[in-house]
């Protein structure tokens, strides 16, 4: 039986050695440029969206591409781009028992208290 | 083992997305990533025949149109790789794959754009035959293709829509471009049916991908919702479909048509189209063009990196 929560994994569960550009600084057999998480906030008010992500040689160009592939059509007021070795992520595996907890706490739910209709809105 | 896989097509059925880090048998994955990075060497390969025009486009206006209807396909393709890669494709293996020629692309690109007319049929005929094949991907079973899928889609409608328009205004123009407008329709229409792929009695991969809710719709579905559309659509641009074939079935309620050149489809797909060899040539070179700007790009990276190390040192 396995315990451990969370593990580290990058984004795509992918390896370290087929990540697409994880590895430019080593100058290895890859040659592509890093991987970058792109999240857009598309309006004021509200919170950064992932929406996919693209290969760019440093944060600058990153946030450029951003904006030609993912927000031609005012998609967004504010990107932020990630690079994608940086994400951490749950294991997919252990998504039953690491969010089993929430399930069996209905008490933490209003509508577990059956309250006299006197009380009104609450 | 079996239990993994039973959990997993029980979640497909449950219409429960497939995640880059959720187990799936290797053949899904194998399946996903041909089918996602052809259909990204398509979006990639189809700015040629488009890009060809730029240039010569009639009027700013459609010049302005044209341009951004290519940026468009640039973004498809990226979007589609990036999908792609969650699979663990590296972006570099596609983009080899595709130059080497073991990666397909969809063989309406391997067609000329001869007239000003033709940009105007690849947007109704050749975009209007991908919506129909995207709006079905949609829902399909992996989370990043489908998520992929959603924006190409709100994108499409306007390829769709431009090309009909440069049609619609050929078809009410001088009696030249009337002609143009009708020959266009004429050369891109066959070759829009095979874009639906081989028949559904010959072909071997659906079944699996209907099991797995990559597919919703057969070849022969999808094709068939096309030539019903386009049927009622040629009549308001006031032009033909060039199938003699072609008549109402009151039995069916669906329109019979003739029969495919197949010949000519796996001619096409084994490499031996009007402009294979130029396609795959302008993505060598603009590949090999390139490689200073990447190079460049990354040494800059990596200078700044250095400097940003000096300086915390």
């Amino acid at each position: 039986m396995k315990i451990n929560f969370l593990k580290k994994y990058y984004y795509g569960d992918i390896p370290e050695d087929k990540a697409g550009g994880n590895n430019t600084e080593h100058q290895g057999s890859n040659n592509d440029w890093p991987l970058w998480e792109v999240f857009i906030r598309s309006k004021q008010g509200l919170d950064h969206k992932h929406v996919g992500s693209l290969h760019a040689a440093d944060a600058a160009m990153a946030i450029e591409n951003a904006r030609d592939v993912y927000t031609r059509r005012a998609e967004g007021v504010s990107l932020w781009v990630v690079e994608s070795k940086h994400i951490h992520a749950s294991d997919a595996q252990e998504a039953d028992s690491l969010y089993e907890p929430a399930m069996d706490k209905i008490y933490r739910h209003p509508t577990f208290y059956e309250l006299p209709d006197e009380v009104g809105h609450m | 083992m079996e239990n993994v896989e039973q959990k997993f097509q029980d979640s497909v059925n449950a219409e429960i997305k497939i995640e880059p880090r959720n187990w799936m048998p290797e053949a899904y994955r194998k399946t996903l990533i041909r089918q996602i990075s052809q259909h990204a060497h398509s979006e990639i390969v189809g700015m040629l025949p488009e890009g060809a025009w730029i240039t010569r486009a009639p009027s700013l206006k459609r010049k302005a149109i044209l341009l951004a209807k290519v940026q468009d396909e640039a973004g498809h393709g990226l979007y589609l790789y990036s999908a792609a890669e969650t699979l663990g494709q590296s972006r570099e293996q596609m983009i080899n794959d595709l130059h080497s020629g073991k990666a397909k692309y969809s063989s309406i690109f391997n067609y000329p754009t001869k007239s000003w007319a033709d940009i105007g049929a690849i947007g109704w005929l050749v975009d209007g035959a991908a919506i129909l094949n995207q709006v079905m991907l949609c829902r399909t079973s992996y989370g990043p293709y489908a998520r992929a899928m959603v924006r190409i889609c709100k994108e499409e409608s306007f390829h769709q829509r431009q090309g009909f328009d440069i049609l619609l205004t050929l078809a009410n123009g001088t009696p030249e471009q009337k002609i143009m407008c009708q020959d266009a329709i004429n050369r891109w229409w066959w070759p829009s049916l095979m874009m639906f792929g081989p028949k559904d009695s010959e072909s071997s991969n659906s079944d699996q991908s209907m099991k797995w809710k990559i597919k919703r719709k057969s070849n022969d579905e999808l094709r068939q919702n096309f030539v019903d559309m386009c049927v009622q659509q040629v009549k308001v641009l006031g032009m033909n479909l060039p199938d003699p074939d072609l008549k109402w079935n009151e039995a069916k309620q669906q329109h019979d048509w003739g029969e495919i050149d197949w010949n000519e489809f796996w001619q096409v797909v084994k490499g031996n189209g009007p402009c294979n060899k130029e396609r795959l040539e302008a993505r060598r070179n603009a590949w090999d063009n390139g490689a200073w700007v990447r190079e460049a790009a990354a040494a800059h990276a990596q200078k700044q990196k250095d400097k940003q190390k000096q300086q915390a040192a």
